[in-house]
């Protein structure tokens, strides 16, 4: 899932537009380092209702082949998503561990 | 067109020939006529604008925000507090290089509360990135809005037309309306560098992040240090057309004198007649009249002050803890150079009382009695 977006650089003053105006986007900045905790889906009792998916705000969470899929590039480790798994197959684990 | 016009028409008068295409805006004393009679004028069908009314004035702003980004040409007036309720906004302005032009009358600012005029309602908006002119009659504000518009243009930047509340803004005298052919060749329609646009689309004011950031600033300080000539050569170009002539400074009497005062709004007009009476009895004195505040016109005033004998600065204005705000900026601007010039730095007629001639007078006194000023604040007209 992974797409890195263009990241813009500007060499002076001189190149830069008027007023910040399509500077790109944000996703070279990997938010997924800022993450503490790490949410790991147990797809044996996901019952793929895609609430996580709805609920995820980076929005981190993308679907494929019809099952929901966290991307740990840009994952914060907030927790909305174990919070809101009706079944609670979402488990929070430190990172590292 | 001559008309008998009171300060706030003149105004109106002036962004109707500039053609401005949405104004916004919320009433305050002394500013309300500026566009009640703007709203006539759209709802006559004389003006093809939109008018849109709005809660407040920092509302107003964001409207004609919106409107400048959409490529719009927009107008707003206000006043004092309303000013102040401005400030976060007017930022926005200026960093989003909008050319949005306004006037400001100005009133004092509350508690207690008055209506009259003094200069901080503007001059707290000295670091919000906005060019400022400073009016001293009727004809000047009209011209000034039209002359604002091809600035803001010209540099990407919004300009403020400041006046004086009831001195200008209620008083009525003899205005030339220019003809419209004559003001839209001078101002052709607003082409914006860029725009809001559907069939472009761009995001506006996104997050810029560290590596970025100071080289937009760096970019607004150089179209405020080009306003400085934008200004003199969109004023000169406005007086070929009209006999009417702008500069940042408007020098009375300098030339030969000795002793300058230095003066912004009204006051200034109240001193030439100073002037005229004080070289009579062989004073060698002149007046100085700064136009415009933003950006400092440092150089010229330096050109007009290095071989003066002593320069005296009239205030309506005050920076507490400090002084008179037109001083700071002059002792400032002549700081680094060659100059060493006694200045003095009077604070008068704040929230409306009069500076009259004899006050002047008074002051000039004054500053030719000392070898050099006693204090950075002298007070004139106060019951210490
Ligand atoms: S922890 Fe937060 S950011 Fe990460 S997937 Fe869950 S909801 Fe999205
Ligand atoms: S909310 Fe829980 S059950 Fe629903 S799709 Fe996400 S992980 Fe699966």
């Amino acid at each position: 899932m992974f797409k890195p977006g263009k990241k813009i650089e500007f060499k002076s003053a001189k190149e830069i537009p008027l007023t910040p105006t399509s500077l790109g986007d944000m996703t070279h900045n990997y938010t997924g380092s800022w993450r503490n905790l790490r949410p790991e889906i147990d797809y044996d009792r996901c019952i793929d209702c895609m609430i996580c998916w709805k609920f995820c705000p980076e929005p981190a969470i993308y679907i494929e082949n019809d099952r929901p899929k966290i991307d740990y590039y840009f994952c914060k480790g907030c927790g909305i998503c174990v919070e809101e798994c009706p079944v609670k197959c979402i488990a929070f684990e430190e990172e590292g561990k | 067109m001559k008309k008998v016009l009171m300060g706030n028409h003149a105004i109106s008068y002036g962004a109707t020939l500039s053609r401005v295409q949405v104004i916004a805006a919320y009433p305050i004393t002394p500013q309300t006529q500026v566009v009640e009679l703007l709203s006539e004028i759209v709802a006559n069908g004389e003006l093809e604008a939109e008018f849109i009314k709005v809660e407040s004035e920092h509302s107003a702003m964001a409207a004609c925000i919106g409107a400048s980004a959409a490529g719009a040409r927009a107008f707003t007036a206000t006043s004092s507090q309303g000013l102040l309720l401005m400030h976060e906004v007017l930022h926005w302005a200026s960093r989003a290089r909008l050319p949005i032009v306004m006037a400001n009358i100005n009133r004092a600012i509350s508690p207690g509360w008055t209506i009259w005029t003094d200069q901080n309602d503007s001059l707290s908006q000295r670091d919000t990135g906005w060019i400022q002119i400073y009016a001293a009659d009727n004809q000047e504000v009209l011209d000034s809005i039209i002359i604002g518009y091809k600035v803001a243009e010209k540099v990407s930047l919004p300009l403020m037309v400041v006046l004086d509340a009831f001195v200008l803004s209620h008083t009525y005298e003899p205005v030339d309306i220019p003809d419209q052919d004559k003001v839209d060749k001078f101002l052709p329609p607003y082409n914006p560098k860029i725009k809001l646009d559907p069939e472009d689309p761009h995001a506006f004011g996104g997050l810029t992040a560290p590596n970025i950031y100071m080289e937009f600033q760096y970019n607004h300080q150089l179209a405020m240090m080009e306003a400085k000539k934008v200004i003199n050569e969109a004023g000169k170009e406005y007086g070929e057309i009209t006999g009417r002539y702008y500069q940042n400074l408007s020098p009375y009497k300098v030339d030969d004198a000795e002793y300058i005062l230095i003066t912004s709004g009204t006051v200034a007009k109240t001193t030439n007649i100073v002037v005229d009476k004080l070289r009579e009895s062989g004073v060698k004195i002149g007046n100085l009249r700064i136009r415009t505040f933003r950006p400092f016109p440092s150089e010229e005033i330096y050109e007009i002050l290095k071989d003066k004998k002593k320069i005296f600065v009239i205030d309506r204005n005050l920076s507490f803890g400090n002084t008179g705000i037109f001083f700071q900026e002059v002792k400032a601007s002549l700081y680094n150079t060659d100059i060493k010039v006694p200045i003095f730095g009077f604070v008068t007629g704040l929230g409306g009382r009069d500076v009259t001639p004899e006050l002047i007078e008074e002051i000039v006194n004054y500053g030719m009695k000392k070898e050099k000023p006693e204090e950075e604040v002298i007070w004139m007209g106060v019951k210490k």
